[in-house]
């Protein structure tokens, strides 16, 4: 069965690595194919009968298209055919159709349906060609007539038109109701702050452009390697977008050049792939430019104004948090933006409320933390500025207000070692240093300042299958259409099985990244060790329980009177946890037992009505120093120590890169990036790696990460919560903070770029302390 | 050399002439002939298959492309194939000698200096043409000369650790005096 | 891209009859130089440039640093950016360009770049590059979008109503303030052009970025002997720590005499018009005063008089005038050692 897919590339650990324990920091075993650029992503793998898909964008925001003037394309030699909504190929078109697994409420985007134009740089035509230049020639060269119409991508225009949003999206809960009378509460409480906070919009730009090559069988048979976060769900839709059964289309993702969520709906690359292919009965390959990538979907801009009211002594007496995001004109796209406003302090008067605007954009996507970033980056720097308002230590007024409990049902966390990651984080960052009152550091011509943020993420769990197959000569091959973004998710899932069964790293191996593979969730929401990780535990289990049978049954047994939980596997094998002399390889076993391999499936299910009794998050907290030019605004992030409370860690050294990268992200939020509009265009016009900033290299300094002591087996069997999200959470808030206390200056929106933090005209002394 | 090879076109050629080109990839040398407009790294990727070398951006704003041609860094999705003209280009393909990895590669995994590996052969590589320049000296150098290579996933410190490790042998000197703390981790 | 005819010249004359020759559809002003390509082939990918025939340079004898018999030095064209920066003659004498090259772009790039190269890319203006957008410098007479539109990287000074771009180049900053001089060739001979006459302004034919003729070749750039070795700074403001053009850069020079005074300055800014921006007048107020902030306050209003924001940008101007402050103060301590980690220190 899930044997082994032999043309499927997976990794395995190097010869040599030996026997690991679930929590070590195990090498990841993918290295090797990554650092000899062995790994193929989406658009290398080879087909004889390859031609390039090369994607034409619209123009316009909003209209329709008139007519297309195609002659001198199809005049570049090498040319095959130009697919428009005009000569495609049978699609279907009921909306249901193309509702993806993550799709929130609305009708999604029907790539080359029709010749409606929903926003700019909306697919309208792809060139097919022999060579990807001759494709990319002759897309320069189509001409399209559109009949354009007003368009509307300003949200700070359209404020006044928002509306509640449909609510119908995985994963998304609408605000709560209100607790207690939180406006009266406000009025009554002696010490009041409000402010407005903006975030602009931001684009995931994972380094792999988004690409599909789908190698067709003779049979007819398509094989295609896909960017995505789930090869299921990239399939699924396939097949229902062009009705195509499951045994006509195969997904692979066995490498993904990050995602960050921009992968967690098929793009549209895969639809006009696929049309190509099926039109022209050949393999074809498309893969979109950097610029392209800017029409995929974003982090979107939103507006938030938070009101909070403190009692003198700095408890939290009322909280106001509201936000307004946009969306797209065809979905309600949501996230959970103040939710977290009303779980994450105790206060007994909350009122939270979350409104969209429809805008001519392609919509909005998950980007890393969705609605966190900048939701509980809002709520962080308002704390930040309530604490001043209070002359109070940051992290003391976190601590006189933490939340015991859920606060809407009285529910107790499932674990919470948040006190532990303040204590740890504010230790190693040396936060009780720090003096009170902004402006107080000062090295050579900058200011220093320090900052903190707490951030939270919810711990989710989702339902997964695993198959396990156990060969005679000790290997294991495990596997579930899982994915690994680059998130570690092979290392981990190997580290589970090789720890379950005691085997060396090396003779096991993950499958993933198949969509013919066990049924897995789609790679998002920091789920993936949780959900996956708890099915391969379990496909273990069996696995142990089944050699330990078999290791009985044996004809003179050593274990012939110990009972399951009197045996450990470990060295290779299993053996007495009394008398570890008392010893039998796997190898050993399955020979005895003339055993060629052992089979095992499982389905891990959630336990929802045991997670239902609980509140499920993951915390940590964030410190930070800044150094700060006033005189240009410059910034620079010298030192971020993240403190995290993740439940139990299983692969350290994948997880604590997945925090730091995410601290990475939280810098690059703060301080770098945004994607700018001409709404007289209704374009994004930074479509670039020069243009729109990301962090480089030499924007981060040290950064240290903690992972503090929690093992959470409500949340997974196997304790472990999640770190995709949870470590830019805070990030951003807590430079912000930084930044307040080197300057005294409170910038209220991101990026904080240089002309929002310099000093205003006549209010600073250039000169340098040289 | 200007004459083509064969042009498919004509007056008022649609499409790019052909040239011949030889040059030495990863010590092997190849006798092509190639359009005017295909450059270094589609020449790698799409024609000789050596996907190693990784298409971020097309445009010399990530780094990902970075190949070695003479032993100097360059990014190969800005140069012409035709430039290459009886050059020797390494990618990271020729790194390792066989099953043993170049002391970079070695490293890189070692300090966890990848996530999801896209950027990284044009990182590895990149670090390779840093050490032939012999400019750098300390950390924050690392940091800076390092900075042509776009990495997203943020592994950024990892990276400087490695090189730094590989360069002058005291790497992640920090990072070992603070080591990670994982509350899990069995005894 | 286009599709395109590749020469591969061997000589500067051959270089210069394959620009201009005829053949097929390809007519004069169709073909374009080919150097580094660093800035070329981005360009011919977004279908901004289109040349019908490339002619490449790299085969010739022109990438040697040299000193002039004067004094100076002369700087091959086809000398890569990185081998500039980093040259032992360069870094002793023209810290300021060694600095400023450094500052720009990434090492990979520098690598690749010409310094013929360099003089020439093209502006970073959003709209040029997107060809959906209207721009008179890529298309002439399709009007300018970038005005009343995303303006916080364009031009504060020399503007005009039909193009606010900036250029982009740290390296020429450098080279305007040191007083470089750019030497020519064509088929009609040579001739050299003082760096201040090289680089325009928009006016009202802003697809032209410079004051070469489409038939000429850049050979060298000459540096006049040094003056300005101790006491230069180039201080480059940008969005992040590395691999970002300019939002303000500053090249300033001192030369002092023994008692300290200042003998003779130059300052250029990037980031903020056109072309580099220096102005004599600004230079002048500094000369026989003492290094000292309130002169070099007055030397910025000189240098930024007539400034004007478009309205995103106005945060330029105190961006700029402080810049020129400092890094007139930095020059006046002296030039700073090339930048090591504190750790080292």
């Amino acid at each position: 069965m899930n044997d082994l897919i032999q043309d499927l590339q997976s990794p395995v650990a190097d010869a040599g690595t030996g026997f690991v324990r679930v929590g070590m920091p195990v090498s990841r075993v993918d290295g090797r194919a990554k650092v000899t650029g062995e790994a193929r992503y989406a658009a290398e793998h080879p087909a004889h009968d390859l031609a390039y898909g090369v994607v034409v964008g619209s123009t316009i925001a909003r209209g329709s298209i008139a007519g297309f003037r195609l002659r001198e394309a199809l005049a570049v030699p090498g040319v095959v055919e130009i697919i428009t909504h005009e000569n495609r190929p049978r699609m279907r078109s009921f909306d249901l159709f193309y509702k993806d697994m993550t799709a929130p409420a609305g009708a999604p985007f029907r790539p080359l349906y029709d010749g409606e134009i929903h926003f700019s740089g909306q697919p309208v035509a792809l060139v097919v060609a022999e060579t990807f230049e001759a494709a990319r020639y002759a897309a320069s060269l189509v001409a399209v007539d559109y009949l354009p119409q007003q368009h509307e991508t300003n949200l700070m225009a359209h404020l006044a038109r928002s509306h509640k949003p449909k609510p119908l999206k995985a994963g998304f809960s609408p605000p709560p109701d209100e607790r207690g009378d939180a406006e009266a509460a406000l009025l009554a409480a002696p010490v009041r702050i409000e402010a407005e906070y903006y975030s602009g919009v931001e684009h995931h730009n994972p380094l792999e452009l988004f690409a599909s090559t789908v190698i067709r069988g003779e049979d007819g048979h398509l094989t295609i390697y896909d960017k995505t976060q789930s090869s299921q769900n990239s399939r699924w839709y396939v097949s229902r977008v062009f009705g195509l059964g499951k045994d006509k289309v195969t997904v692979r993702n066995p490498y993904v050049g990050g995602a960050f969520g921009s992968g967690l709906r098929p793009q549209y690359q895969l639809p006009l792939a696929v049309m190509a292919a099926l039109q022209l009965r050949r393999s074809v390959r498309v893969v979109l430019t950097r610029q392209q990538m800017f029409s995929l979907g974003h982090r979107p801009e939103t507006l938030q104004r938070i009101k909070l009211g403190a009692d003198h002594d700095g408890r939290l007496r009322a909280i106001v948090h509201e936000a307004v995001a946009e969306t797209s004109r065809y979905e309600d796209y949501v996230e959970v933006v103040v939710n977290w406003s009303g779980q994450l302090y105790a206060c007994d008067n909350v009122k939270l409320l979350y409104r969209l605007v429809a805008l001519d954009q392609s919509s909005p996507m998950d980007m890393r933390a969705p609605g966190a970033a900048h939701g509980v980056h809002a709520l962080e720097v308002a704390m930040d500025e309530l604490a001043w308002a209070l002359r109070l230590d940051p992290l003391e007024l976190r601590l006189r207000n933490y939340a015991e409990q859920d606060q809407m049902k009285g529910l107790p966390f499932s674990s919470k070692a948040l006190r532990d990651c303040y204590e740890q984080g504010a230790r190693r960052f040396g936060w009780a240093r720090r003096p009170l009152a902004p402006r107080s550091m000062r090295a050579g011509s900058e200011l220093v300042g320090w900052g903190m943020a707490t951030g939270t993420w919810d711990a989710m769990q989702m339902f997964a299958r695993a198959g396990a197959v156990l060969h005679a000569d000790g290997r294991l091959v495990v596997s579930s259409a899982a994915t690994d973004i680059g998130t570690g998710t092979y290392t981990a899932m190997c580290t589970l099985a090789a720890d379950a069964l005691g085997l060396r790293l090396e003779q096991v191996m993950f499958q993933l990244g198949d969509s013919t593979l066990p049924v897995a969730p789609i790679e998002g929401g920091s789920s993936h060790v949780a959900t996956v990780g708890s099915a391969v535990a379990g496909v273990c289990e069996k696995l142990r329980k089944r050699l330990f049978r078999m290791a009985r049954r044996l004809d003179n047994s050593p274990f012939a009177k110990a009972r399951f939980d009197e045996v450990e596997f470990a060295g290779g094998g299993l053996r007495l946890r009394r008398q570890p002399s008392v010893a039998m390889s796997v190898e050993e076993v399955m020979a005895a037992a003339g055993e060629a391999r052992l089979e095992e499936k499982y389905l891990m299910l959630p336990k929802v009505l045991k997670q239902k009794q609980y509140l499920r998050a993951t915390h940590s907290a964030v410190f930070c120093e800044v150094r700060v030019d006033e005189a240009f605004g410059t910034v620079r992030v010298t030192r971020v120590v993240s403190a995290v409370a993740a439940g139990r860690i299983i692969s350290a050294k994948t997880a604590r890169s997945q925090v730091s990268g995410a601290v990475v992200w939280g810098i690059s939020q703060a301080l770098h990036e945004e994607t700018h509009a001409d709404h007289r265009l209704g374009r994004f016009m930074n479509h670039n790696l020069a243009e729109y900033h990301v962090t480089v290299n030499a924007d981060v300094g040290d950064i240290d990460v903690i992972f503090v002591d929690e093992d959470d087996r409500i949340v997974s069997a196997i304790g472990a919560k999640g770190v995709g999200e949870i470590g830019i959470v805070g990030v951003a808030a807590a430079v912000c903070n930084a930044i307040f206390h080197a300057t005294g200056r409170r910038v209220r929106s991101t990026p904080m770029t240089p002309e929002k933090v310099m000093a205003p005209e006549g209010d600073v002394s250039v000169s340098a302390a040289l | 050399m200007d004459i083509p090879v064969r042009n498919e076109g004509g007056a008022g050629a649609q499409a790019a002439p052909r040239y011949p080109l030889s040059l030495r990839i990863n010590g092997q040398p190849y006798e092509l002939e190639v359009e005017s407009w295909v450059t270094l790294l589609d020449l790698l990727r799409e024609r000789l298959h050596l996907t190693g070398s990784k298409k971020g951006c097309d445009q010399g704003q990530c780094g990902a492309c970075t190949v070695l041609v003479d032993g100097r860094r360059i990014n190969a999705c800005l140069s012409l194939a035709l430039m290459q003209q009886g050059r020797e280009v390494l990618t990271i393909e020729g790194l390792a000698e066989g099953a043993r990895l170049h002391p970079l590669q070695r490293a890189f995994v070692a300090h966890d200096a990848l996530q999801c590996g896209y950027c990284t052969p044009g990182q590895i590589c990149s670090a390779v043409g840093l050490m032939n320049e012999g400019q750098a000296r300390c950390r924050d150098d690392l940091r800076e000369l390092m900075s042509g290579n776009v990495c997203r996933c943020g592994a950024y410190p990892q990276i400087v650790d490695a090189v730094e490790e590989v360069m002058f042998g005291s790497a992640g000197a920090e990072e070992r005096d603070r080591p990670v703390i994982v509350g899990t981790v069995p005894a | 891209m286009t599709p395109f005819a590749y020469h591969l010249a061997r000589d500067p004359a051959d270089a210069l009859a394959a620009l201009t020759a005829p053949g097929g559809n390809t007519p004069l002003g169709a073909a374009s130089f080919l150097a580094g390509g660093t800035n070329l082939l981005d360009l011919m990918k977004e279908n901004v440039a289109r040349p019908m025939r490339l002619v490449d340079l790299n085969q010739l004898a022109l990438a040697r640093i040299e000193e002039t018999p004067a004094g100076g030095l002369l700087l091959g064209a086809l000398a890569r950016n990185a081998d500039t920066a980093y040259h032992p003659l360069v870094r002793s004498r023209y810290p300021l360009l060694s600095a400023a090259i450094l500052a720009g772009a990434s090492p990979q790039i520098r690598n690749m770049a010409s310094n013929g190269g360099n003089l020439l890319q093209r502006t970073r203006c959003y709209y040029f590059y997107d060809t959906g957008t209207p721009c008179n410098k890529r298309s002439p007479g399709s009007g300018c979008a970038a005005r009343g539109g995303l303006t916080r990287l364009h031009a504060i000074l020399g503007a005009s109503e039909h193009c606010i771009a900036t250029h982009p180049s740290d390296m020429c900053v450098a080279l305007a303030a040191l007083e470089a001089v750019v030497h020519l060739r064509s088929a009609r001979g040579e001739r050299q052009l003082a760096f201040a006459d090289f680089h325009r302004l928009p006016g009202d034919t802003p697809q032209h970025d410079n004051t070469m003729a489409a038939d000429e070749l850049i050979t060298h750039i000459e540096l006049p002997p040094a003056r300005y070795a101790a006491h230069s700074a180039y201080l480059k403001l940008r969005d992040r720590a590395s691999y970002a053009f300019a939002l303000v850069s500053v090249a300033a020079a001192l030369a002092l005499d023994e008692g300290g005074r200042i003998v003779s300055a130059r300052l250029a800014l990037g980031g903020v018009a056109h072309k580099p921006w220096r102005q004599p007048e600004a230079e002048a107020v500094l000369a026989g005063k003492p290094p000292e902030a309130a002169h070099f306050a007055a030397a910025a209003a000189v240098l930024l008089a007539g400034a004007r924001g478009e309205s995103v940008n106005d945060f330029k101007i105190p961006m700029a005038r402080r810049a020129i402050v400092r890094a007139l103060e930095v020059a006046a301590a002296g030039t700073p050692g090339p930048a090591c980690g504190e750790e080292e220190r």
